[in-house]
């Protein structure tokens, strides 16, 4: 189990470095496209069905929108001006001290990734603490089979409802921000 | 443990994108690494070996199953995430109307 | 916005109204199997944004479209919210309370009010959804001209 999820990790982490690098915008959304599906793969894998239905979906949607987005316009990457050339051998002469803030900068963010993994369990052997009532009390009290759907509008309806509220004001937010011609 | 680590490398990942890109779609897909990378450690932490879908059924006797809670909030942050790319979108298309790029050392208008 | 090839209006017409009744299936069936109000909602837009896309039309349509579902939206989440104070009256004095009977695990009509949040947060995804999907498209229109 944990090695099928190490290589479909790995996949996706190589797929994202690609789309970080491509020279045209258009193969750097199908590469992102690469570990969004990815994503979908290790949820099936972790036993979280109603996620992998989510994410499979929203992951379609946001790629039609992304390519709308890009399909008119200058697709290829520019190439680097003079300005970018004068900056570049700027920073080649404090390369030293660019260097060294990035290793100090890595070495703060994983002792700290340490910090917060060495008081979580082991992968596959979670604790139940706090969900332990859901999951024992949680489909005699709601009546509901499927108990994430029972956790999101019984116990926890306010972050759903908060949720749905976040939905409508991007649309209005869209609607806004998209419109030229004003209301007459 | 391995898994943690390569989780914390596609954020990695991201970050490096956000902070080296100079095109607007580039850092929007970064952004949504990082997002990516939230999601499966979240649900990471609760799986169970052994364990099953959180679907009650009856024909099963003693089931163990994995943890509903991450699943719940992990749902809602997807949905969220898509309303904000939305929004992130849209104003990237306004930006582009104005400025006719998506390069963000041309739109340098801000500059004192 | 101009529709495409007649092969693909006629894919396109034959698909979409199963992918519809998928994602009606798949909001109706939340308590029970994986799925529920999010993911039914994003099927049911992802069907009615094939149908655009494929088909087209002049600017006009598409701005009423958008009109009806921008208040579809608005009254989804609305009356989401009024079943969700409804229980400050009739049941205990708690919001977001389950106030109609559980019945038994595994029938259709079981779990209380949950089927029916489901539905409405199904309605209110479906609808912001094609909403925000319309506003590029009629965005597009306007700049093109």
């Amino acid at each position: 189990m944990e090695i099928i999820l190490s290589i479909v990790l790995i996949f996706m982490i190589i797929g994202a470095l690609f789309a970080l690098h491509a020279r045209d915008l258009l193969s750097a959304l199908i590469s992102c496209g690469i570990v969004g599906y990815g994503l979908v793969i290790c949820f099936l894998l972790l036993k979280a069905p109603d996620l992998a239905i989510v994410q499979i979906v929203v992951e379609t949607i946001t790629l039609i929108i992304m390519i709308a987005v890009v399909l008119d316009s200058t697709r290829h990457e520019l190439e680097k001006t003079a300005i970018e050339k004068k900056w570049k051998s700027l920073i080649n002469s404090k390369a030293l001290i660019n260097v060294l803030i990035t290793v100090i900068i890595g070495i703060v963010l994983l002792y700290s990734f340490r910090l917060a993994i060495t008081h979580l369990n082991p992968f596959g052997e979670h604790i139940l603490r706090m969900s332990e009532a859901y999951l024992y009390g949680g489909a005699d009290k709601t009546g509901s089979a499927n108990l994430v759907t029972g956790v999101l509008f019984d116990f926890r309806g306010y972050d759903t409802f908060g949720e749905a509220t976040i939905l409508f004001t991007a649309a209005i937010g869209v609607l806004t921000i998209l419109r030229i011609k004003g209301r007459k | 443990m391995t898994l943690f680590i390569l989780c914390f490398v596609l954020f990695l990942v991201g970050l490096y994108g956000v902070l080296t890109r100079k095109n607007i779609i580039k850092i929007f897909i970064g952004l949504s690494f990082m997002e990516f990378s939230t999601f499966l450690f979240l649900v990471l932490i609760g799986y169970i070996e052994g364990g099953i879908a959180p679907i009650i059924s009856k024909n099963i006797t003693n089931p163990v199953y994995v943890d509903p809670l991450p699943q719940a909030m992990v749902l809602t942050a997807i949905v969220i995430s898509l309303a904000a790319n939305a929004m992130l979108l849209a104003i990237a298309v306004k930006i582009y109307k104005k400025y006719g790029t998506f390069d963000i050392r041309k739109i340098s208008n801000l500059k004192g | 916005m101009k529709g495409m090839s007649s092969i693909v209006k006629k894919i396109t017409q034959l698909l979409s109204g199963m992918i519809f009744l998928y994602g009606i299936y798949i909001i109706t069936h939340g308590h029970l199997t994986p799925g529920g109000g999010f993911a039914g909602g994003a099927i049911i837009a992802a069907s009615l944004i094939i149908l655009v896309l494929a088909f087209g039309g002049d600017e006009l349509t598409v701005v009423k479209r958008k009109e009806g579902s921008s208040v579809t939206e608005s009254l989804a989440i609305l009356a989401f919210l009024l079943f969700a104070s409804f229980a400050l009256i009739i049941g205990t004095n708690i919001f977001f309370h389950n106030y109609l009977p559980e019945g038994i695990i595994g029938n259709l009509v079981s779990a209380g009010v949950i089927p029916l949040y489901n539905i409405l947060v199904g309605i209110e995804v479906a609808a912001a959804l094609f909403t925000i999907i319309l506003a590029f498209i009629i965005y597009k229109e306007e700049i093109s001209k």
